[in-house]
């Protein structure tokens, strides 16, 4: 597939900003149990404030892929059967959770409407960063699904692209919390950058399975069920097209196998090992610089990842558009 | 339920590509208004087509064959554009089978086309939304065109007889007919889209002869081994008279 740069900032963006949000209302949790001191309301509304930006960022990066932009509004109306129509309600229903979570803790609204059987107080932020979580959960599978549910598309084909842009997302957010951290919370900066470390190499772990899948699968099309002859050998003579087509433009990233080849090696490093290095680097030196280097650098890499699932994925009508003449 | 299609006869197509202009004359002059054209007669003309011509080369050198392969939507009873499509341009028709876009409702997100293995769909570079075959469906219902004109350009054009037009779920259809009794068959069967259109394979015709149908066993001149001749009575009238 030919990559498009809104799709690749879509996705990345809104996945780093859900992946702030959670890691904000992850150590939210951890204080309302006690298990670490009270977050202080203006790092959270830092942090969802941020978050709501990076998912504008995304919606705006997603208007650019449209070819009839204004009419983007139609396309909440298919949610039955379309993973895209349901992303495009749940991207929004996310952005105003994490609005009204972010104004909760910023007018320090945060009254508790009740106790749960232990004792412990339910506080209003933790129901309305309750519903964002499983919105933001339900995002991530929405976003995901839209390639994982294209079954022609074998190398999107698996649900180790659901896991994979959960964990991507949540990893370069909690990377995000820890730089953040650094300048407006350094007591909070180890937690983010230990779960942030955990969550990459994590991802680490499964975008490695699915290249190893990837690079296992077998095509189930071939030129003979392409065009329905049973002859080992056929040729492409002409595709009907001197001067390209849509399907010659859309469907092949034109670039070579080393380029491809470079491209994966450089984000399996930047979004991955450097990350980590540079993330357990900075849980012993707290140092904030060190902390956003390693957002920037994680950012590009998941970019640059991005960038090969779309160049990867190989659609079964190349065997139509093989050779020009 | 009526399922149009067209059958597409590999057997017969010389890859002329009439039906490729001619579907492009007709699509392009129709109420959704003019298809993509880029440089038309320049270096690298590109446009949209709704039907297109390929040729591939079966077989190695010097006994190879080379198959036309006109290439449009195949209006998939299953078809896997439809419910991708998050705004409901894309659609079925339950009346007779034909995949749309409704060209007002299209965001141009391109998703279709992902969804279709064929690549049957492309994006209008001018209007920016999804365009299609709609196997002229401005014209096969067309009551103002003679009843023996409403059917697709493409079936119109075609100087060989090589495209079919009819109702494959109507059994005594002519394309019912062509698919059942000259091998009809659908493409990437493996992805369960169950394809409308069927392509008829290349077909050679050959009778098996024995020897023993060349020459009679129980030829009676095989058996004598000698052509009987007349008993010899001398000069005949032809001999003697010179008229």
């Amino acid at each position: 597939m030919h990559p498009a740069f809104s799709v690749i900032f879509l996705t990345t963006l809104i996945g780093a900003g859900q992946g702030l949000f959670l890691a904000a209302f992850t150590a939210e949790s951890y204080a309302a149990f006690g298990l670490l001191p009270a977050v202080a309301p203006s790092f959270l509304t830092l942090s969802s404030g941020i978050a709501l930006i990076l998912m504008a960022g995304g919606l705006t990066a997603s208007f650019f892929h449209l070819g009839r932009p204004e009419r983007a509004w139609r396309a909440a109306t298919q949610w039955r059967t379309s993973w895209l129509s349901r992303e495009v309600i749940a991207l929004p229903a996310f952005m105003g959770a994490l609005f009204l979570y972010g104004a909760l803790h910023f007018y320090k609204i945060n009254p508790v409407l009740g106790h749960l059987p232990s004792g412990a107080p339910i506080e209003l932020s933790a129901v309305i960063g309750s519903a964002a979580t499983l919105l933001a959960f339900v995002l991530f599978v929405c976003t995901a699904m839209i390639y994982a549910g294209l079954r022609f598309l074998r190398e999107w084909h698996t649900p180790l692209t659901v896991i994979n842009y959960i964990l991507l997302g949540g990893a370069s957010g909690f990377t995000l919390a820890a730089a953040l951290a650094a300048f407006a919370l350094p007591d909070f900066a180890p937690f983010f950058a230990g779960w942030a470390v955990i969550l990459t190499l994590a991802g680490l772990v499964s975008r490695t399975a699915s290249l190893i899948r990837n690079a296992r699968l077998k095509p189930k099309s071939t030129p003979q069920t392409a065009i329905g002859i049973k002859h080992p050998r056929i040729v492409q003579k002409t595709q009907g097209a001197m001067g390209g087509s849509f399907n010659t433009r859309e469907f092949f990233h034109g670039q070579s196998r080393a380029v491809l080849r470079s491209v994966k090696w450089g984000f399996l490093f930047t979004a991955f090992l450097i990350p980590t290095i540079l993330l357990s680097a900075g849980l012993s030196m707290e140092a904030g610089g060190v902390l956003s280097l390693a957002f920037v650098i994680q950012y590009l890499g998941l970019l640059a990842e991005r960038w090969f699932f779309f160049a990867q994925a190989n659609h079964p009508q190349n065997l139509y558009y093989q050779a020009v003449s | 339920m009526t399922q149009l299609a067209l059958v597409i006869d590999l057997n017969v197509c010389v890859g002329c590509h009439a039906c490729v202009t001619s579907c492009k004359e007709w699509n392009t002059s129709g109420a959704a208004g003019p298809m993509f054209d880029d440089n038309p007669y320049g270096k690298n003309p590109t446009g949209t087509f709704f039907n297109r011509v390929q040729s591939f080369e079966i077989g190695q050198y010097p006994s190879t064959e080379t198959v036309h392969f006109p290439k449009s939507c195949l209006h998939c009873e299953e078809p896997p554009c439809v419910p991708v499509c998050p705004t409901g341009a894309s659609y079925k028709r339950k009346e007779d089978g034909i995949v749309l876009v409704d060209y007002d409702k299209c965001i141009g997100c391109k998703y279709c086309s992902w969804a279709c293995p064929y690549g049957a769909r492309e994006l209008d570079e001018d209007q920016k939304v999804m365009k299609k075959c709609t196997l002229c469906v401005d014209r096969i219902y067309d009551r103002k065109l003679p009843e023996a004109e409403r059917k697709p350009a493409c079936v119109r054009a075609c100087p060989t007889n090589a495209r079919l037009f009819g109702d494959i779920h109507d059994p005594d259809s002519e394309v019912s007919h062509a698919i059942r009794e000259q091998g009809g068959y659908a493409l990437m069967p493996e992805w369960g889209t169950s394809p409308a259109n069927h392509y008829l394979p290349r077909r050679k015709t050959t009778i098996r002869i024995h020897e023993d149908e060349l020459e009679r066993a129980d030829n009676p001149l095989r058996i004598d081994s000698e052509i009987p001749q007349p008993a010899d009575l001398g000069p005949a009238l032809d001999d003697v008279a010179s008229w």
